[in-house]
């Protein structure tokens, strides 16, 4: 047996797989990586703001991603948990004046355990009920911020306001800088996290119940713990990024946090790439920046564009975007060895 | 005893509306399998197209008739043109084609017509019929005008050759072909018919709640939970379900006072999440075995 | 010209080829029947015929083309399908049902004797006509079948083996009956079926299938009088 080929192979089913990462995508993260440790020291506070705001973004397409992309479970309703990571962080740092830090992995686990349990009766809800029932919870969730009785810690109907964190230290850096350098070291975090889960046994299993639940009990896998973890993690890293969101942009409201924030979450995975990690960032840069070109035109357009962009990918480019790159290299990497 | 009979009647307004786009909702879900979420921002666009036909002049029950034309062509169209595409494809790509045009449609309203709140007209008297204490006339005229309409559904799909030929292509795609029905157009006209019928349900319901883009969101899900609780399999049970969702929320709002008005959607959402998981067929539906 | 003319037909599942080229003719008037073990692409053919399946080769009917085309517009052409499983709408009614058959029908007082035409066919639909079709009885579904394709008002009935799950006796009545429509009511028939007997005793012409090929072809009298072809194919 030749253990050069075997070995090749194996390789090649990684690489494939995403499991291993050849040299040119370890470059090409690097070089990422490098972008964005720049990008702040070269544009205006304002710009480095909305930075911050695609990071945040990021991050939750990529909790959307591992739940609706890797493990199938189609969620409307991810809203819900941006706004309680968002409403975690604000009422830590405006109530109990405790530091923004702190907050993010208070909202990650209060996330954990919400997206856990709404996980549970989630198991018996497949596709399109599922799409209902987190539709629902899109829906439900402003009024529930603006309810009276819980008004004393949410703020009601008008919010809740933050103060910026300073940088420590000391630092001579603007508080936009530091918020997204914090921002960026957490993104890379979490990402790192989601990667190894993702790339091994569990992201295998999270796979093979997308695809083919049945078969996936069959294999001694238990999908109902894996499904409601999974709505847990998910929603963990949503929550996370509604808390980093919530800081930069110093205020949460109830209205910030409608149906129509699930509808963005959901366009940066479908335009970024359902199931790509790397995609994920494309979507962020797309929930932030669309808006910002299309609301020249009207305060409306956004969302046409949106809805627009939406039904076009589903026609022309279900991969997304990430897909699309990968389809061309795989064609450009094949005229190569062609030639 | 009187607000009781003020709650009831206000709910079973409430309940026609809501059990208009309960059947909208289940027309297409029996042709097609899919849930449109969509329909409720349809149904706002149409009476938003109503809007226009009353400021330009047109007396009201023509605008009635027109809005509900335009609306049925319009979904006839989108369904030949923007749905067809994906159809057959997975749930995801559906849902996402539907997600889409909810957004185009809410969009759209607010560009055309701007987010301000607008008065819509009600063609129901203002005094209250022989003077009585319980009912508004135009509660009385929405549930006259919603069960008319519901009726009217009700006997086309029974008693005309087309509404047989929809009932049969929606029940078996295949033997409908066998007997020469076009199949697709079905599936169009069926959307035709639930764009009208949500026309008519945003019509009834603007005068109440005023006309804005955002009108029909909690609206849409009070219908969902109306079609889940009747039997989604059902059309007579999802209109049950409408009415019977109307007068839960709001004899529950008006007499259980934690949760008032603010929480009702909440009451909603834990309706739906109930159905779906102790019973999914609903009160009437019927019991979907999944061949593994 | 012959009523169907079948050139080079081939059909496929995915990727899997079940029908292999087959080449035949049906002339106005007679039954024709298809014979061959499980598997050999009975039903594929009629399904074939009908634009069910992907197909290559020619199909005409009455001089017209009918392959690629959908199914819904070959059947208007005056071909009535009765399929395998009988494809009643079970959540409608008896005459739902057969009111369907005439969906594409412009003439209703033609329509009106159509149906009832059917029930003096089958008195048993008469009796159940409100009755949901779900809880007809096996044979009364396929007896429902036939007297749905009947409405359609065709030239050429397919039927895609009738008696089965029919007990014996019901099985020698349908098929009394079926001989009794093509000659009275003129409907040319391609019937397929396992129960070769059966449906030589009524069919003029037949032809054999084995694997997607047609492998002996002739009048029903000779393939009956043959003993090789019975004992090797048709199995008595």
């Amino acid at each position: 047996m030749d253990v050069q080929s075997n070995a090749k192979q194996r390789d090649f089913a990684l690489l494939a797989s995403g499991a291993k990462l050849s040299s040119l995508q370890w470059g090409g993260i690097a070089i990422a990586i490098g972008i964005g440790l720049i990008v702040p020291l070269m544009v205006s506070d304002y710009r480095t703001f909305q930075f911050t705001l695609v990071l945040s973004y990021a991050m939750a397409v990529l909790g959307l991603n591992i739940l609706t992309g890797f493990n199938g479970q189609f969620s409307l309703g991810h809203s819900a948990f941006y706004a309680i990571g968002a409403y975690t962080a604000a009422i830590m740092m405006d109530q109990w004046e405790i530091a923004y830090y702190w907050t993010l992995p208070a909202a990650g686990v209060v996330c954990l355990v919400a997206g856990f349990l709404f996980g549970l009766p989630a198991l018996r809800l497949e596709g399109l009920y599922l799409a209902l029932a987190t539709f629902a919870l899109s829906i439900a969730t402003p009024p529930l911020l603006k309810y009276d009785h819980l008004s004393k810690w949410t703020g009601g109907v008008q919010g809740v306001v933050i103060t910026k964190p300073d940088a420590p230290f000391g630092l001579q850096i603007s508080q936009d800088n530091w918020l997204y350098y914090f921002t960026f070291v957490v993104l890379l975090v979490l990402y790192f996290c989601a990667w190894n889960l993702l790339r091994g046994r569990t992201g295998r299993a999270l796979k093979a119940i997308r695809d083919n639940p049945i078969a996936a009990r069959a294999m001694g896998i238990n999908t109902s713990l894996y499904k409601s973890l999974t709505f847990g993690v998910s929603a963990l890293y949503t929550g996370v990024a509604g808390a980093l969101g919530a800081i930069a942009i110093q205020f949460v409201a109830p209205d910030s946090f409608t149906f129509f924030l699930s509808v963005a979450i959901l366009v940066g995975m479908v335009i970024g790439g359902i199931g790509s990690i790397p995609g994920s960032i494309f979507g962020g840069i797309v929930i932030v920046f669309v808006p910002n070109v299309a609301e020249q035109i009207s305060k409306a357009a956004p969302w046409a564009v949106y809805g627009t962009l939406l039904i076009l990918c589903m026609y022309f480019m279900p991969l997304g975007i990430w897909g699309f790159i990968r389809m061309g290299y795989a064609r450009f990497t094949r005229r190569r060895k062609a030639s | 005893m009187e607000f009781f009979l003020q709650q009831l009647f206000s709910g079973l307004a409430f309940g026609g509306v809501y059990a208009c786009m309960a059947l909208a909702v289940v027309m297409i879900y029996q042709a097609t399998d899919h849930l449109n979420f969509a329909q409720g921002e349809m149904a706002m666009f149409s009476t938003y197209i109503a809007f226009t036909l009353l400021s330009h002049g047109v007396p009201y029950w023509w605008t009635f008739l027109l809005a509900m034309a335009i609306s049925f062509l319009g979904g006839v169209f989108i369904e030949r043109v923007i749905v067809r595409p994906v159809e057959g494809t997975s749930v995801l790509n559906e849902v996402i084609v539907f997600i889409g045009l909810l957004t185009i449609f809410n969009s759209l309203a607010g560009w055309i017509w701007e987010y301000t709140i607008k008065p819509f007209p009600s063609p129901f008297p203002k005094d209250p019929l022989f003077g009585n204490k319980f009912v508004g006339t135009h509660d009385l005229g929405v549930i006259g005008v919603t069960l008319l309409v519901l009726f009217g559904v009700f006997l086309f799909f029974r008693f005309t050759p087309i509404g047989l030929a929809m009932r049969a292509a929606a029940q078996d795609p295949a033997s409908a072909r066998l007997v020469g029905i076009r199949v697709g157009w079905m599936l169009a006209l069926g959307w035709g018919l639930a764009a009208a019928i949500g026309a008519v349900a945003g019509i009834m319901v603007a005068p109440i709640v005023f006309l804005e883009p955002n009108m029909m969101g909690s609206i849409l899900l009070y219908g969902f939970a109306g079609a889940l609780l009747g039997g989604i399999t059902n059309p007579a049970g999802a209109v049950f379900g409408g009415f019977a969702v109307g007068v839960l929320e709001t004899l529950i709002g008006a007499y259980v006072p934690f949760i008032g008005s603010e929480l009702k959607l909440t009451v909603a959402l834990l309706l739906i999440i109930a159905v779906l998981v102790f019973r999914p067929s609903g009160l009437f539906g019927r019991v979907v075995v999944k061949r593994v | 010209m012959a009523l169907l003319e079948v050139s080079k037909l081939e059909a496929f599942y995915g990727q899997t080829q079940v029908l292999r080229g087959l080449d035949f003719s049906l002339e106005e008037g007679g039954i024709t029947t298809i014979l061959g073990a499980n598997g050999a692409g009975k039903t594929t053919t009629l399904r074939a015929l009908c634009g069910m399946v992907r197909t290559r080769g020619e199909v005409s009917f009455a001089g017209a083309k009918i392959s690629g085309s959908a199914t819904e517009s070959i059947v208007r052409h005056g071909i009535a399908h009765v399929p395998e499983g009988r494809g009643t709408f079970v959540r409608l009614s008896t005459e739902e049902n057969l009111r369907l058959g005439a969906y594409t029908r412009k003439d209703p007082q033609a329509v009106g004797e159509d149906l009832d035409r059917v029930f003096q066919y089958f008195p048993r639909l008469k009796e159940r006509r409100h009755q949901q079709a779900g809880t007809l009885s096996g044979g009364e579904q396929q007896m429902l079948a036939v007297g749905r394709a009947l409405m359609m008002h065709p030239r050429l009935m397919l039927l895609d083996e009738p008696s089965f799950g029919l007990a014996p006796n019901l099985t020698e009545e349908l098929f009394d009956i079926l001989g009794a429509i093509n000659k009275e009511r003129k409907v040319s028939m391609l019937v397929v079926e396992q129960n070769a007997s059966l449906a030589l005793a009524i069919a003029d012409h037949a032809y054999l299938l084995e694997t997607g090929r047609i492998v002996i072809s002739g009048t029903a009298r000779e393939i009956e009088r043959d003993e090789t072809v019975r004992k090797a194919y048709l199995g008595y």
